[in-house]
């Protein structure tokens, strides 16, 4: 029995349990501990998640590092991961101590922000590891609760409306997953991922209420599990959460949502939707396919004309993660390595977009894109970071922006050129917006008087901004370190794919 | 022959005896002085008759010529009753002591409807269902207005007893009607008429004893008295409505249906399953506009209902068997809420209402994180307890071919989301002002803090709770 993956997954939430029944007081020493503390239990979860790294052998596709016991109901206690999910744990464990460290500067309720967090971590851990779907389903839903509160206790002046429409939003989503759970469990006796993945679910049409469902049991469980997912993700149109709660959420509650807690969606359909009802996937891949390429061209327009610099950054996001919905629904090894890729490089390149906004915004207590202008003049240091992650978001050659949209077209395009080429046209409004964003941020005189005596970048924001550069140019130089690891799984993947479609419907 | 079924109905008997003592003596030795030590001591009484019945009893057997049966279904339920009445006791001593409600009536008339429902739930005869039921209401309407100089409380009482008249009179027709066409009053004896057959009379007295028994667990649309009762009656009673009586009547319903008429289920499900549905999005949406934090648990109890129905409506063995881990998971839910509810006060008085709870967890950071836990397992977010009881009833649904029920409840379950993260939103994000303040006994501390404790433990394995249901509903409808 293997328990080094319950051990990464639950040293933060061991941490936040420590916190909350022992650390007493609120003055500033107890503040400064719950901060170490909560830094030391991230960075011993990332230093265990390399050791699991080195263990893994990227050329067997199966489960590895799996625990398995058994729990109530005929449920299993099952943990593991393969090359599909190992990068995501890889990219959890290393952006939660950058998270930690970016809210060095909050004063209010430093113990409960840091309680929430490290659960956070844990619950998103989890998503990425479990292999039984109850157990995923645990995690994936609880992962609310933590959000919730950091939105609501920590986030901006319309917080509490952001805080109950990303909570019951994402909800509805879910529990309609929660009841196709329940019919799978039924249908195929078993709550196991693995099992579940080589289970062939029924596609005979079924005949309900006088409509022929084509595709039969598959459709309707893929339906439902698209609901949960497509909110997560989130797609167009139901990607309205978004924007609001990202706007109220504090700092490092928007690099969470956007770097880990948004993959939940994209690596739900890779670990669901496409192994286990291919046929109804295959059905449903024009929709989806034109669901994301309206998605990319209609949030890049909506955010050029923002105001608001998080709801700016927040629409870009929904308009990359059209790239990944396209790259996984294009189902051939191109397309989902690009779809993987884009998500793993969204992560380091949205949080770091959001990381940049929070700095300015430390300093000045405005998101509004007027109020600034001219920070080159007083910033240097900050023009460059900010100027390098705007051009990692637009998908500049040479970073990693640029392998996970060209991988994923590139699939896109064997399979339908129209859609590879609407979505194309998203690269250029993305320059559009990022650039004019750019422009209007840092460049220009410096005339408005508050900004006069705004001082550059600390060394503490430095430091967390060095590894998210470093891992966005290792990855677009040098992407193998990433493809080589996910390849094969992803291989195996699409064989599966291709073999459980029917040729009639081929 | 006699003794046997005496050594059958021991605990009952205990129980009973004791009560009619402690009457007596409390009686004569005159005022209220004995109140704290009679409360303890029913307290007692009720654990250890609970441990007796867990411990000791084994197999099925019927005693009086099957008027009354002790199996493990019977012993699941009576466990669950015991405990929940005598937590009840325990968590509400104080709050009636600083109230001038310390009478020492209280503990004993809970003691009789405690008997009553341990006869309800051993009912293998519709006599014995009837006597169990009439035991419990009775008692019931009296501690409903035991504040007498109250006007909402009498009030309370007075509603709940016209109401509880009515329902008990739907139920004796139904009996009547049942009675008349099999020519037996056992249930074992109707069990073997409706499978030669059943006559659409028949058919009526099942509906009207169901009608009957959904104003005891307060399903929709039979609910109307719960909330103003829930609101009129002093708290602990409160607490207590919605625990124990609600496991017994859900508990004499699976009897009635599985013991009498588990040859027809088709019948008896439907009708279930429209009280389920409705029972949940009642529950659900009319708990939104709720002020007061009575009111809103009224709301939430009928909802609960519904999806606790929703595993009986599946007739199965399972649905019996998710019912049983449902209820047992709402009332403890049910118990550390009210232990919560019970200690809110504000310049020495009790308050209810919920926007008094604006920013708790700054003056009460522990406690209100419990009540944090409670609020997410009674939403049924995992991982919290609740989330595997909703997942026990959903399963049962789907087993039974009955999906549009469990899509029905997900979707109650998350509009019944919404007000259980207002009290999380008052608590948290609420505006800074003055506002109520919690001051705990230790046991209610202890109750809040166990059941918030066992919220999140429980989730590794039950704590043998599966087991326990799945031979209850084994010996039930196996």
């Amino acid at each position: 029995m293997n328990t080094l993956i319950s051990l990464i997954t639950f040293v933060p939430a061991i941490a936040a349990g420590i916190l909350a029944l022992f650390l007493r007081g609120n003055d500033l020493a107890a503040q400064r501990n719950a901060k170490w503390l909560a830094l030391f239990a991230t960075v011993v979860s990332f230093a265990l998640s390399l050791v699991l790294l080195k263990g893994f052998d990227p050329a067997n596709t199966g489960f590895q590092f799996v625990e398995d016991r058994p729990w109530i109901m005929g449920l299993h206690y099952k943990m593991g991961v393969d090359g599909i999910s190992i990068l995501f744990v890889m990219l959890t464990t290393f952006l939660m101590p950058i998270t930690v460290a970016s809210c060095w500067n909050v004063q209010t309720r430093v113990k409960d922000y840091m309680i929430a967090f490290l659960l956070l971590e844990t619950l998103m851990l989890g998503v990425f590891t479990a292999l039984d779907l109850v157990l995923f389903y645990l995690f994936f839903e609880a992962g609310l609760i933590p959000m919730f509160l950091i939105i609501g206790i920590w986030g901006g002046a319309n917080r509490i409306y952001a805080a109950f429409k990303f909570f019951l939003y994402t909800f509805l989503g879910s529990v309609l997953m929660l009841v196709a759970m329940v019919a799978m469990y039924h249908a195929a006796g078993t709550t196991d991922i693995p099992t579940l993945m080589t289970y062939q679910f029924s596609h005979e049409p079924i005949v309900a209420l006088g409509m022929t469902i084509t595709g039969g049991l598959q459709t309707l469980l893929f339906l439902a599990f698209f609901a949960s997912f497509a909110v997560k993700m989130p797609m167009w149109p139901v990607h309205t959460w978004l924007p609001d709660a990202h706007v109220q959420a504090p700092t490092a509650g928007s690099v969470v949502l956007a770097a880990i807690l948004l993959k939940m969606g994209g690596y739900g359909f890779l670990r669901f939707s496409m192994p286990m009802f291919p046929v109804a996937a295959h059905l449903w891949t024009p929709v989806v396919f034109w669901m994301s390429a309206i998605a990319i061209v209609y949030t890049s327009l909506v955010a050029l004309v923002q105001t608001d610099m998080k709801k700016l950054v927040a629409y870009s996001s929904v308009a990359h993660m059209g790239y990944v919905t396209l790259g996984i629904f294009a189902m051939n090894a191109q397309g989902v390595d690009g779809a993987i890729f884009q998500m793993l490089s969204h992560g380091f390149i949205s949080g770091a977009m959001f990381l940049c906004v929070g700095v300015i915004y430390d300093r000045m207590h405005t998101r509004e894109i007027d109020a600034y202008g001219g920070l080159v003049n007083r910033m240097p240091a900050y023009a460059l970071v900010f100027m390098f992650f705007t051009m990692a978001n637009v998908g500049l050659p040479g970073t990693s922006g640029f392998v996970g949209e060209f991988l994923t077209l590139m699939g896109v395009f064997q399979v339908n050129t129209w859609v590879a080429a609407v979505a194309t046209s998203g690269v250029i409004l993305s320059a559009a917006y990022g650039l004019w964003l750019y422009r209007r941020v840092v460049f220009g005189a410096l005339v408005k008087e508050g900004l006069k005596t705004i001082t550059d970048m600390t060394r503490r924001e430095r430091a967390i901004f060095a590894p998210l550069i470093i891992m966005t140019l290792l990855l677009g130089v040098y992407p193998k370190v990433v493809t080589d690891i996910i390849d094969p799984s992803v291989q195996a993947m699409v064989a599966n794919y291709a073999a459980a479609i029917p040729p009639a419907s081929n | 022959m006699l003794s046997q079924d005496i050594a059958t109905v021991l605990p009952e008997l205990v129980l009973a005896i004791y009560t009619m003592l402690a009457l007596l003596l409390a009686v004569y030795t005159g005022k209220d002085g004995l109140t704290q030590l009679v409360t303890w001591a029913t307290a007692a009484v009720m654990v250890a008759v609970a441990l007796w019945v867990a411990m000791a009893g084994s197999g099925s057997q019927t005693a009086f010529g099957g008027l009354y049966v002790d199996d493990a279904f019977a012993r699941f339920a009576k466990v669950a009753i015991l405990l929940s009445g005598a937590l009840v006791l325990l968590i509400s001593e104080g709050f009636m002591a600083k109230r001038g409600l310390a009478r020492f009536e209280y503990p004993l008339l809970i003691a009789l409807a405690t008997i009553g429902m341990m006869a309800m739930v051993s009912a293998g005869d519709l006599m014995s269902l009837y006597m169990g039921l009439e035991l419990q209401s009775l008692a019931l309407y009296v501690v409903a207005a035991l504040d007498r100089d109250s006007k909402t409380s009498t009030e309370a009482g007075l509603k709940y007893f016209v109401l509880g008249a009515l329902s008990s009179g739907l139920l004796l027709y139904g009996a009547s009607l049942v009675y008349g066409y099999a020519g037996t009053t056992s249930f074992a004896g109707i069990l073997s008429t409706v499978q030669h057959g059943v006559p659409v009379g028949m058919l009526f007295g099942l509906v009207f004893m169901l009608a009957g028994l959904a104003f005891k667990i307060s399903a929709a649309p039979f609910h109307m008295w719960t909330p103003d009762v829930y609101e009129g009656a002093p708290t602990p009673i409160t607490a207590f409505f919605a625990t124990a009586p609600k496991v017994a009547a859900m508990a004499l319903i699976a009897r009635l249906v599985h013991g009498a008429f588990g040859g027809i289920t088709p019948q008896w499900a439907q009708v279930l399953a429209a009280l389920s549905v409705v029972s949940m999005f009642v529950g659900a949406l009319a708990a939104i506009g709720q002020k007061d934090i009575k009111r809103l648990m009224a709301y939430s109890s009928i909802a609960h209902m519904g999806f606790a129905l929703m595993g009986l409506a599946s007739g199965t063995a399972f649905g019996v068997q998710a019912m049983l881990v449902y209820m047992a998971i709402y009332v403890t839910m049910n118990l550390g809420t009210f232990a919560f509810i019970l200690s809110l006060e504000m310049d020495g008085k009790p308050v209810t209402d919920i926007a008094l709870l604006n920013q708790f967890s700054k003056r009460e950071p522990l406690k209100a994180l419990a009540v944090l836990v409670l609020m997410f397992s009674l939403a049924g977010v995992p991982p919290m307890l609740g989330f595997f009881g909703k997942f026990y009833v959903l399963k049962a649904a789907v087993d039974a071919g009955m999906g549009w029920l469990a899509i029905a409840g997900v979707i109650a379950s998350v509009i019944g989301a919404f007000y259980y993260l207002r009290i999380v939103y008052f608590m948290y994000f609420g505006a800074e002002q003055a506002g109520a303040e919690s001051k705990m006994a230790p046991v209610q501390w202890l109750a809040l803090m166990g059941v918030a404790g066992i919220m999140l433990a429980a989730v590794v394995n039950f704590f043998g709770l599966e087991p326990a249901a799945i031979a209850a509903a084994a010996s039930l409808a196996g």
